[in-house]
């Protein structure tokens, strides 16, 4: 990522955080093809292929809130106070 | 048609009525001024979370997959599930990616991804390419929205002998869309988006409570489904995946997802969202509409399950398989609901329709109107230009619907999606590096768009008999490989294109060759709404654009 820069950057601003890590875990999950391609055991009817990858579904919407959650920075109607504490996490 | 009178009535009534929604649009969230692009094309940047939502759901479930993935479910069985994946992988991609596209596009008024990626490299030639391969792979998906009102009115029996007068309610349906995108812009997709999703929303509950219920249970239903796959003679059907397309499952639905979010339109929606947590909020919340896609797709084996016959396809002997959903709720429900069905689907094509056009619109005004043709043109010659090409847009996709096979339109669809890709070195990878030297991202894309073509133009379709572009699943056996294995021909013509790009770059670095200079900032690629320096850009947007 190292990136070609003339001057150096501004502010120390950046969205880099260990939290985004988490977000790997749905775009390969639902990729590892063995792991749901059987049809039992069935779950209400639906073979595992389906309701397995249905169930997909809820872990990307897990993870993309926890990565929010924990990545949030002051919103901008707050005041933009960069020092603050809580923006601490989001700089590593 | 006298059988289906009702369904007709309320497909028109509710029709109308979302068609005198997207004329009022013009006044809702009204600018000072709409002659901008900013205010025409991209609703003023100024979407919060629930239009958002209801946006870019619309805009990226269009009717077409509600339509083509259930038919494809009905006819292969778990192959055409990929959707499912597809749309999961998605969202942390947007989280992670086209966030940074947010932020860069609103602290230099970017309002396509050429727009960038000229900023960036430093290279119109480059965002050429990049507006040329948008443009093409946008107008056959247009296309096909067509394709999805059609499904609906042929099972409705609204057709005619001539093409004039099988075609005249969808060249009226776009007239109207046409007109209303012209005055209103982005904002009458988002308000119409509220009625067609809630609409959709309705119908399939409904349908996935009712219809299992009434065919015995969806263990029956998938077993229904196993027995036809059993028994049929096509070697790649099943209700789960067979040894020969796991790769292709997985390739596509990965290559699907990348390709999705390169789209002109789906970053026309995700650049008309007001600041950064907008977007991230919604990362968490579309997934609803791919638990909704889910459930839709499986109405392919509902069909199955109930005995669903396709209507005759437009050539003799065929059969055309999107017929499969409309059928199955005209056969399965009360003609009021069937109706309320149909509608869904019609207004559903309006909504992505709108959006494509616009982004297809934008992007012919950015990078080829104000790069080549008239580069002190002003803003509010900009939206005028936007408003004609997207008139011009709908006009072509029409034009490909009433002249040609709609088969044609399929097939470009499917090398659309292929091509798009092709531009991910630039626009994706761009965002995180400006390693890559903008010639070899030129030749990257010329090789990859190259393969591309070649790969699809060598696969037969063994069902409707074609030698040539028969699909996106590229027999491995014919680069050589002892297997007969699948893969998407999307994925492996990226990897060559940025194989190509690297490559490229080194033998430029050693040569010296001069390259563009980088417009954008590291900074840049985090500003939120209220940036400082924002503010300045807005004054003189024009010193911006012509400062690179």
């Amino acid at each position: 990522m190292a990136e070609p820069v003339s001057s150096p950057p501004p502010a120390a601003r950046t969205d880099r955080s260990p939290w985004n890590w988490l977000l790997v875990v749905p775009i390969v999950v639902p990729l590892l093809v063995p792991l749901y391609n059987h049809d039992s055991p069935r779950l209400g009817g639906f073979p595992t292929f389906y309701w397995l990858q249905l169930a997909f579904i809820l872990i990307g919407v897990i993870t993309t809130s926890v990565v929010y959650r924990m990545t949030r920075r002051p919103g901008p109607a707050a005041k933009p106070t960069e020092a603050a504490p809580a923006a601490g996490d989001s700089d590593e | 048609m006298s059988d289906h009178i009702t369904e007709i009535v309320v497909f028109s009534v509710l029709f109308l009525l979302v068609s005198g929604m997207g004329f009022v649009a013009a006044r809702w969230r009204a600018p000072q001024d709409m002659a901008h692009l900013d205010e025409w094309g991209l609703g003023g940047r100024s979407f919060g979370g629930w239009i958002t939502w209801f946006l870019i759901g619309g805009d990226l479930y269009t009717a077409y997959t509600f339509v083509a993935v259930p038919a494809l479910i009905f006819g292969a069985g778990a192959a055409g599930f990929f959707a499912v994946p597809y749309t999961v992988i998605i969202y942390p991609m947007f989280f992670l990616i086209l966030i940074r596209l947010w932020s860069v596009s609103h602290r230099h008024g970017f309002v396509t991804p050429a727009d960038f990626v000229r900023t960036r490299f430093g290279s119109p030639t480059l965002a050429l390419l990049v507006a040329i391969t948008g443009i093409v792979a946008t107008m056959p998906y247009i296309a096909l929205q067509l394709v999805g009102i059609e499904s609906v009115l042929k099972t409705m029996g609204v057709t005619g002998d001539s093409a004039i007068a099988r075609h005249l309610p969808i060249i009226i349906a776009f007239a109207i869309l046409a007109a209303y995108t012209y005055q209103s812009g982005l904002r009458a997709p988002a308000l119409i988006a509220f009625v067609k999703d809630t609409l959709i929303y309705i119908v399939i509950i409904v349908a996935v409570l009712y219809l299992p219920y009434k065919l015995g249970g969806w263990g029956s239903i998938f077993d229904a489904a196993d027995k036809k796959f059993q028994a049929s003679a096509a070697p790649g059907d099943g209700i789960i995946l067979n040894a020969n397309n796991q790769v292709q499952y997985i390739t596509l639905a990965l290559g699907s997802a990348l390709a999705l979010f390169l789209y002109p339109h789906s970053i026309t929606g995700v650049l008309a969202s007001k600041n950064r947590n907008v977007i991230k909020r919604n990362m968490s919340a579309l997934p609803a509409y791919s638990l909704l896609l889910g459930l839709i797709a499986l109405l392919g084996y509902m069909a199955i399950s109930a005995g669903v016959k396709p209507l005759p396809g437009s050539k003799a002997g065929s059969l055309d398989s999107n017929t499969v959903v409309p059928l199955l709720f005209d056969q399965q429900f009360p003609s009021w609901f069937a109706g309320i069905a149909f509608a869904a689907i019609g207004i559903g094509a309006l909504v992505p329709a709108a959006i494509m056009s616009i982004a297809a619109a934008n992007l012919f005004t950015r990078n080829i109107y104000k790069e080549y043709i008239k580069p002190d043109a002003t803003h509010a010659q900009e939206a005028s230009v936007s408003k004609v090409a997207s008139l011009v847009v709908k006009l072509g996709a029409v034009a490909f619907i009433v002249f040609l096979d709609p088969q044609f339109s399929i097939d470009l669809q499917l090398i659309g999606g292929v091509v798009i890709l092709q531009t991910a070195p630039a626009v994706a990878l761009g965002l995180y590096t400006r390693w890559m030297h903008r010639g070899a991202l030129i030749a990257g894309w010329a090789a990859g768009m190259a393969l591309a073509l070649w790969m699809l133009w060598d696969i037969p379709n063994a069902v409707t008999k074609r030698a040539h572009f028969g699909g996106s699943a590229f027999p491995l056996k014919d680069f050589g490989f002892d297997t007969p294995k699948t893969i998407y021909v999307g994925f492996v013509a990226v990897a060559v294109n940025v194989l190509v790009a690297v490559i490229v770059t080194f033998i430029l670095r050693a040569t010296k060759t001069p390259d563009g200079v980088d417009g954008t900032r590291p900074d840049d690629y985090f500003a939120d709404e209220g940036d400082p320096r924002l503010e300045k850009s807005r004054v003189t947007p024009d010193a911006v654009a012509s400062s690179t």
